[in-house]
């Protein structure tokens, strides 16, 4: 097991946004964390990579109590995340951006001297993951003249180059086209086997992305796991079904 | 390869500006030099990381009461250890003050830095035994590289060694700031001034950054602030008073903060600028605050961006 949640509880004021969720995460695993807005998906990804603690429960990432510790402590022990509303550095470069994503995980982000142009495993990093998502040839354009669709894989594949052990991606596939979504999900599967990736946990809204590509899903509602079991199961569950895909749905 | 060739003629036009120039426009190359060193290290901050300190006075005025005390309080002139001293003591009083500060953005961060000037301000101006109050402190000349050269006149010793060694510490200066915005910790910084809550996902500390540019812009205008002394002979309470602090943002904003070197611009147009104004009108601060102004709505990014808008990025080029 690589996560893992339990009891998490989550209060903002009198409304409690997740109520005693629990969830485990397997080596190997591509989990779908799904449920109608305001189920607390957002909230769990956020309580989940340390950037939002949780008013009571605990998050055990490598047998070792992560809860509240920060994005930053996180990112560096293996977890990384992407946003459901993109976030880029728009006066960075495709290749910038990367750059610091792989300047991070070597540890050289204080090295005040060194040439950045010059080191060659940054250089060769960034450039590998640029060419993984199919963002070489953009390479030197800022983020910020990317069409949007290679706005969402930029900020993926960022988080992809820290090589994390597990990525938890908020969404990756929304505000693009419906062509796109299939793309940017190939890249992405393709990207997690050539780095190693040990688990990816998402939050997803597209059912046909959530089915066609999940281990396991994990249903949300009013703060509370209504379901967590593999893809043929949840579409057997009545509840599921009505509270969360929806019957068109389920049998589209 | 262009700003290559115009960095070249820069250098050799203040190389020979000495040799060729009027004694006055001279002098005036002197606060450009030592404003240029501040800015450098104030466009870190505000260029590449996003922060606007609205206190840096507050550096320039360490730098520059170092000098004045070491000189005018010990035995000691030589202008090396002078601004050692200067930068070292803009770092250690700079770690504090960073350390509240940056954990603020925006405006809170710019009212913070500038409630620090005003608190240094008023300790240069009320310590009077201390510092001279607003009589100031004399900043008697310091000697270069092992030379006193006592026995120069003044403007010979300013015009002579003291412009070419203000040159050649710009010169490093300069080329220092170029490394470090070219390293790992520069890139991270930009990342930083784009978006702080990604650069936190992608496990670069914020705080520890801006801490860190923090304090090596205030080592920048504290060696800066040394470098003023000399010419004007005497360090007052001014030099860390708020407008002061406003004026090294304006000069910045001026040259154009998102060009590395368009803060030097800036400091050169500025001095220039104002001296000329000075010079026809009484009222030189409404000229200047219709210039910022234009500046603002007409060109935000300076006259540096002025030159590089007409200029496509190499990736358009492409």
């Amino acid at each position: 097991m690589i996560l893992r949640a339990d009891g998490l509880r989550k209060l903002y004021g009198e409304f409690c946004a997740l109520d005693g969720v629990s969830l485990t995460v397997d080596q190997g695993e591509f989990v779908s964390i799904i449920g109608p807005n305001g189920a607390g998906k957002s909230t769990l990804i956020n309580i989940l990579t340390g950037m939002t603690p949780p008013s009571s429960g605990s998050v055990r990432f490598k047998d070792r109590e992560v809860a509240g510790i920060g994005s930053v402590r996180l990112a560096r022990l293996g977890m990384a995340r992407s946003f459901q509303l993109v976030q880029i550095f728009p006066d960075l470069t495709v290749l910038e951006t990367l750059q610091a994503a792989v300047v991070s995980r070597l540890g050289r982000g204080t090295r005040l001297f060194t040439s950045l142009a010059r080191d060659r495993e940054v250089q060769a990093g960034a450039l590998e993951v640029a060419e993984l998502f199919g963002l070489a040839e953009r390479r030197h354009v800022p983020a910020r003249q990317l069409p949007q669709g290679d706005k969402k894989l930029l900020d993926v594949a960022s988080a992809f180059a820290l090589r994390p052990e597990i990525i938890l991606l908020d969404e990756p596939t929304s505000g693009v086209s419906t062509a796109d979504k299939t793309a940017i999900m190939e890249t992405l599967v393709a990207a997690s086997r050539r780095i190693g990736l040990r688990a990816i946990i998402q939050v997803e809204h597209d059912m046909d992305i959530v089915f066609a590509y999940s281990d396991r899903i994990i249903a949300l509602h009013q703060g509370k796991v209504l379901a967590d079991a593999a893809p043929a199961a949840i579409l057997s569950n009545q509840r599921v079904i009505d509270t969360v895909i929806g019957r068109r749905a389920a049998t589209g | 390869m262009k700003r290559g060739l115009g960095l070249a003629a820069a250098t050799a036009a203040m190389a020979v500006a000495p040799l060729v120039g009027g004694t006055y426009h001279v002098l005036l190359m002197l606060p450009f030099m030592a404003y240029a060193v501040v800015l450098l290290g104030l466009n870190l901050l505000f260029g590449y990381t996003g922060l606007v300190s609205f206190g840096h006075a507050l550096f320039v005025g360490i730098g520059a009461y170092t000098g004045a005390f070491i000189t005018s309080r010990t035995t000691i002139r030589s202008l090396e250890v002078i601004l050692l001293s200067a930068a070292v003591l803009g770092a250690l009083v700079a770690a504090p003050v960073a350390a509240l500060c940056v954990r603020y953005v925006k405006i809170y961060f710019g009212m913070l830095t500038l409630a620090f000037g005003m608190v240094f301000y008023t300790f240069v101006l009320k310590f009077y035994r201390l510092t001279g109050g607003d009589e100031g402190t004399p900043f008697l000349r310091p000697s270069l590289l092992g030379h006193a050269f006592d026995a120069m006149p003044k403007i010979d010793y300013l015009t002579g060694p003291y412009y070419y060694y203000s040159m050649a510490v710009l010169g490093l200066a300069t080329l220092v700031m170029w490394r470090i915005v070219c390293s790992p910790f520069g890139l991270c910084l930009k990342t930083i001034r784009d978006n702080p809550a990604k650069a936190e996902t992608l496990g670069i500390g914020v705080t520890r950054y801006r801490f860190l540019a923090f304090v090596i812009s205030a080592v920048y205008a504290a060696v800066g602030g040394a470098l003023l002394g000399p010419p004007t002979g005497n360090v007052d309470p001014t030099l860390a008073y708020w407008t002061h602090s406003g004026s090294l943002v304006f000069m910045t904003l001026l040259g154009g903060f998102a060009s590395f070197f368009g803060p030097v611009v800036g400091a050169f147009v500025f001095i220039y600028l104002q001296n000329w104004v000075m010079s026809v009108v009484p009222y030189w601060r409404l000229v200047f605050g219709a210039i910022l102004a234009l500046i603002v709505i007409i060109a935000p990014e300076g006259l540096a961006g002025l030159v590089t808008r007409r200029r496509p990025a190499p990736a358009e080029r492409a």
